[in-house]
């Protein structure tokens, strides 16, 4: 009988067509010792020796002072935003998330996504006020001190716009990289006061079934979210990742509704009002609100569904040749946590589960990774994930099945559907280069 | 010993407000009159019951529209930088007929947000004629229809039969 480390260095090579490695192999030395006997290549691929080691000029010179706020390093200013309306013309700015120029789950705070109808408002914090009132016993005011004493909580949710990854209702696919293509999804970790805190105190009139929740920007934008919701897991969120809310994400609170589309987390937030009925907002109706056929429009739709894609490599991240590389992606379910996430190299003929960085957290953005050994030949590069809720991420002829067959194409920044979430193709040229598929 | 003080003087406090306070919450909301809260309560529903006096009527809204809303939106509705307020067939299916289906919404939208440079400047009765001139231009309502807290909530959007609510949701 052989022993667990044998049995495991054979089981290393070939889980997956086209050079998948398991995933095991990422834990330790097996993926080396496997992939070097299966196939041949290994460190010597990349043949010539390096360099000999000069010492470099900045180890010859202190360095520069210390700021007091610190920023990314001057090599690193292509990690940016795209923004579709820098001037701030009268329309909607959106801006994405480049997560092909990122790694690990956490979106830094100036990196975060926005969709915003008007820009960002200039809120005065210590002016700034939160009322709750409607179907409750006692209307209250709370200002943002009364609220720093409060029982606080932080958690680690993404926030993803209904309109994410709508290019892939094109019925070609877009020539466009994850950022444009899924770049509407961020992942913080958000600290405030759960609303149910607050709830507790207004008292809730048991004829109150909803709640609007409105923002105190120009257009006020506002939602109805189930009462529900509130009492389940809502925040007053006050915290982006250690510091107060980005001024685009809401400064000074916006509302975390975790796994609800991204517009329900209502930014700038300073109204809440129980209702019995949903109030019929422009956003849940003549926005976000989706046509599956005929007149039937979907309403009322706030789960963003089990979803995954390929970060790493991906349309403008160009393989150096053949030789070994790390396939990971971000796998996220408005449902609770990601239970799975299988790749594939060859266009789904065959699948290898993905090694997943813990902690895998409910509502959260989950790094996905797969060893592979590319030898060179064009492939097609595929993820598909499964939540603790037993979803699946579908692919296209699952939901068109559903929802029609895609007619037509617009342009990339459109949004022709919502809800968006099928299994993404990456196609790998023999020279390298990823380019977006229909798998 | 200054926690337990402050849990102390905030209970009597919140009592007498009427609120119904966990004892371990710090009661630190100051109570608020509706009536004292009226100028940010915009917000109208369906029902139509927040709707505020006024009225206008489409060749009102048309004046306003031109002054106020061509810029963005184009003449008539059509053809603008941004949202088109009433599309041609084909053009796109994204219609107030199709995609709204309470009146009202229309109304409320115009009223909190725009126009785009100065939102909530709008008197209600230019809300009022703005709304119809939509509505007009959309072929819901009549050229001499006036809009007003009683006409605007019984307006019977046509398609809103369509829509079909996915909550709760399944999993």
């Amino acid at each position: 009988m052989r022993s667990k480390k044998e049995r495991l260095a054979s089981q290393l090579p070939d889980v997956a067509g086209n050079g998948l490695v398991d995933r095991r192999a990422l834990l330790g030395r097996g993926m080396l010792i496997a992939g070097a006997a299966a196939t041949g290549v290994g460190s010597s691929l990349t043949g010539a020796a390096a360099e000999p080691l000069a010492v470099d000029p900045w180890s010859m010179e202190p360095g520069a002072p210390i700021p007091p706020y610190g920023v990314p390093a001057k090599y690193e200013d292509k990690v940016v935003r795209t923004l579709t309306n820098p001037k701030n013309e009268p329309r909607t700015s959106n801006a994405r998330t480049p997560h092909h120029l990122l790694d690990g789950t956490i979106t830094p705070n100036g990196l975060h996504f926005v969709v915003a109808r008007t820009g960002f408002p200039d809120i005065d914090p210590a002016k700034h006020r939160l009322v709750i009132h409607g179907l409750v016993k006692q209307p209250l005011v709370f200002d943002l001190e009364a609220l720093a004493r409060y029982p606080k909580l932080t958690r680690i949710n993404f926030v993803e716009c209904g309109g994410n990854s709508a290019p892939l209702f094109n019925k070609d696919p877009v020539q466009a990289n994850v950022q444009a293509i899924h770049g509407l999804l961020s992942c913080s970790e958000w600290t405030g006061v759960r609303l149910s805190t607050l709830l507790e105190e207004t008292g809730i009139d048991p004829k109150a079934k909803w709640l609007l929740a409105e923002g105190a920007d120009g257009p006020s934008m506002n939602r109805s979210i189930p009462l529900a919701k509130a009492l389940d897991d809502a925040m007053i969120a006050l915290y982006q990742n250690g510091e107060r809310i980005n001024p685009a994400q809401g400064y000074p609170m916006r509302l975390l509704v975790p796994g609800y589309e991204g517009n329900m987390n209502v930014k700038w937030l300073h109204r809440i009002k129980l209702i019995e009925e949903p109030v019929m907002a422009i956003n849940e109706t003549l926005q976000y609100t989706y046509r599956v056929a005929g007149p039937k429009i979907w309403q009322f739709f706030f789960p963003m569904e089990v979803k995954s894609f390929v970060t790493h490599p991906s349309p403008g991240l160009t393989l150096k040749g053949p030789g070994f590389y790390e396939i990971s992606g971000l796998a996220y379910s408005g449902n609770g946590r990601i239970a799975k996430v299988m790749v594939s190299a060859d266009g789904g003929k065959s699948w290898a589960q993905a090694a997943l960085d813990a902690p895998v957290l409910s509502k959260a953005l989950t790094r996905f990774r797969v060893p592979w050994r590319w030898d060179g030949q064009p492939v097609v590069l595929q993820s598909r994930a499964w939540d603790e809720a037993g979803n699946v991420q579908p692919t296209r002829s699952e939901m068109f099945a559903e929802r029609g067959e895609p007619k037509v194409n617009v342009p990339v920044v459109a949004f022709p559907m919502g809800h968006m979430n099928v299994i993404t193709s990456w196609a790998i040229d023999s020279k390298g280069e990823a380019k977006h598929v229909y798998g | 010993m200054s926690m337990a003080k402050g849990f102390a003087l905030a209970l009597p406090l919140a009592l007498i407000a009427g609120a119904a306070l966990a004892a371990d919450t710090p009661g630190l909301g100051k109570p608020v009159s509706e009536a004292d809260l009226a100028k940010w309560d915009m917000s109208v529903g369906p029902d139509g019951k927040n709707l505020p006096a006024g009225s206008g009527t489409p060749a009102q809204g048309a004046a306003i529209f031109a002054q106020k809303c061509e810029v963005c939106h184009g003449k008539e509705g059509v053809g603008g930088s941004n949202a088109m307020l009433a599309n041609p067939p084909g053009k796109s299916d994204r219609t107030m007929a199709l995609y709204v289906p309470y009146a009202t919404t229309i109304f409320d939208f115009t009223r909190r947000a725009m126009p785009w440079p100065q939102p909530k400047t709008l008197a209600n009765d230019e809300v009022y004629a703005l709304t119809a001139y939509i509505l007009a231009r959309n072929k819901i309502i009549g050229e001499n229809d006036v809009m007003n807290a009683e006409t605007l909530a019984k307006v019977a959007m046509p398609n809103r039969n369509g829509f079909v609510s996915r909550y709760p949701e399944k999993h």
